[in-house]
């Protein structure tokens, strides 16, 4: 049995450093493997194709816009970063009045099934609208292309909020809720003390996934409205016809996708009571 | 001179999809202040829509609840109730669940510094002063249930309803909690009603065992006083002539409950 343990100061380090490169050369060549394969792909279907540009025409390109994200050269000419921070800032404005409208309303909803028994019907009926099909109304109401834009993100967002928080409601445990009727809570100390807490996993993950389609529409509404914007630039460089920009323009916009959804999943487990 | 606690011909129907269902008819019981009464069926006889009446959770259709004198109309916290899955609250501490019933119940008439030491004063009471800052999914089942006598204790009810409070636990983190409440009682004279499916927990607890009958429309079948000395010694009374004579009782009378049951199936 003893010769299990035959180095018993020195072994377990060396090993503990083996395993851990072991584990992250795990963990990261499969990722890798799978962007290699997309770029692979790419050069291939460039090979055959006459105006897309092959991933290294389109990474040389990339060093020269990322050299001077934010210049100006009038309105329609500006460098990248404005146009992201320009796309941002709208996501940013429609997501928040959503939430400032939709979290509120889907705690009402989830608190009086009658309301809700009014309301659902409306919403089922307006969630699977296009967000874009909102586009000429909010123009319409506006005027003008910005607050048109963020009128649907605004829309688009609403729905998962309103619906996630209404069900998160809905699921507080029942005992709970009698534990609060045996102390006779008040109605405000009931949403303070119980169903807030209990529900900002819903309210969190329904804002996650609104978040992530107000990022696709803000693309294809910046498209229809112009101005400043990821959306419009990437439409500008079509107008251009530059391809290497517009792969540029779909890298940026996946990536920045990608980082708002980190991102709501790291405010989400930091709120959510089952996992601190 | 009525009883402190008294269920007076109490009928409970619910609505169900498939027509009324008469979960207890005509039941009648009479508890003393004090006094610590179990009631003790086959599961589905109603005996937790019971303990719910009493705790004002369901309405009777027929009859009703006096306690002390008022009938009883609704939930309130002069009848703490401590649920079968302790319904803590998870994203509050040990302190902070028993806090918010101190808070609720206290809160308008007592000082801060008074609050603090009744919530203190309960958890050292079920022996959990030091987990007073742990959250319920970092302790045990045992300790969970624990909490919950405490936050029902802190609110100084007038009858303690416990639901079935030892069922989700393992036999000795039972036995050691049956310990602990029979000290308790003890020592505050509280009254209590207990709803549970284990005879001997029914007998080593309890004054008087109430026996249901089976549902549906179950209702009071027999009343066996416990007399047996207090305090009890769970090992003493394993050997204890009266006891294991009113196990026999209660299980006999559960039993040929089962045989009906049976021959009326057959």
């Amino acid at each position: 049995m003893r010769r299990r343990n035959p180095e018993p100061t020195a072994a377990p380090e060396a090993s503990t450093v083996a395993r851990w490169f072991e584990r992250a050369l795990s963990r990261s060549i499969p990722p890798m493997c799978g962007v290699a394969a997309l770029i692979g792909v790419w050069a291939l279907i460039a090979q055959f194709t006459r105006y897309l540009p092959g991933p290294a025409n389109t990474f040389l390109s990339a060093l020269h816009v990322f050299a001077h994200p934010f210049y100006i050269n009038g309105p329609n000419d500006q460098g990248i970063g404005w146009n992201l921070l320009a796309s941002l800032t709208r996501v940013g404005k429609g997501f928040g009045l959503a939430a400032a409208v939709g979290i509120p309303l889907g705690f009402l909803l989830g608190r009086f099934a009658l309301l809700n028994r009014a309301i659902a019907p409306v919403i089922s009926l307006l969630r699977p609208v296009s967000p874009l099909a909102w586009l000429p109304i909010g123009l319409a109401i506006f005027q003008r292309a910005d607050p048109a834009a963020m009128f649907c993100i605004f829309i688009c967002s609403i729905w998962p909020m309103i619906i996630n928080t209404a069900l998160g409601v809905a699921s507080v445990p029942q005992d709970y809720l009698n534990v609060a009727r045996v102390l006779r809570l008040s109605e405000w100390k009931i949403f303070t003390r119980i169903l807030l807490p209990a529900c900002i996993p819903y309210v969190l993950s329904g804002a996650k996934l609104a978040l992530g389609i107000a990022w696709l529409v803000i693309v294809a509404s910046e498209m229809l409205t112009g101005g400043v914007g990821i959306g419009f630039w990437l439409w500008d460089e079509w107008n251009n016809l530059n391809m290497e920009h517009i792969l540029i323009a779909i890298g940026v916009i996946g990536l920045v996708g990608l980082l708002l959804e980190h991102g709501m999943t790291l405010i989400a487990d930091r709120f959510d009571y089952r996992k601190q | 001179m009525s009883a402190f606690l008294e269920i007076d011909q109490v009928t409970i129907a619910f609505n169900t999809r498939n027509g009324v269902y008469v979960a207890v008819r005509d039941a009648d019981l009479e508890i003393d202040e004090g006094e610590f009464v179990s009631i003790i069926g086959h599961s589905g006889c109603g005996k937790s829509t019971l303990l719910n009446l009493v705790a004002g959770l369901v309405k009777p259709s027929a009859g009703g609840a006096i306690l002390s004198g008022r009938e009883i109309t609704g939930p309130g916290p002069d009848r703490a109730v401590v649920f079968q899955n302790h319904s803590l609250l998870p994203w509050l501490s040990v302190y902070d669940n028993v806090h918010l019933a101190v808070e609720q119940v206290f809160g308008a008439r007592e000082s801060k510094t008074k609050l603090v030491a009744r919530t203190l004063a309960a958890v050292e009471l079920v022996g959990l002063l030091h987990a007073t800052h742990k959250r319920p999914h970092e302790i045990s089942g045992g300790m969970k249930q624990r909490v919950g006598i405490a936050r029902a204790l802190a609110m100084e009810p007038k009858v303690l309803l416990l639901d079935e409070p030892f069922g989700a636990l393992d036999a000795l983190t039972r036995a050691n909690l049956q310990d602990s409440l029979m000290e308790i009682q003890t020592q505050l004279r509280c009254t209590v009603l207990m709803v549970t499916h284990d005879v001997d927990e029914a007998v080593l607890l309890s004054d008087r065992v109430v026996m249901m009958t089976n549902g549906p429309a179950a209702t009071v079948g027999r009343i066996l006083p416990i007399t047996l000395p207090r305090p009890r010694d769970r090992l003493a009374l394993a050997e204890d002539h009266a006891f294991h004579h009113a196990r026999a009782e209660i299980l006999r009378f559960l039993h040929d409950g089962a045989l009906h049951r049976a021959t009326a199936v057959a």
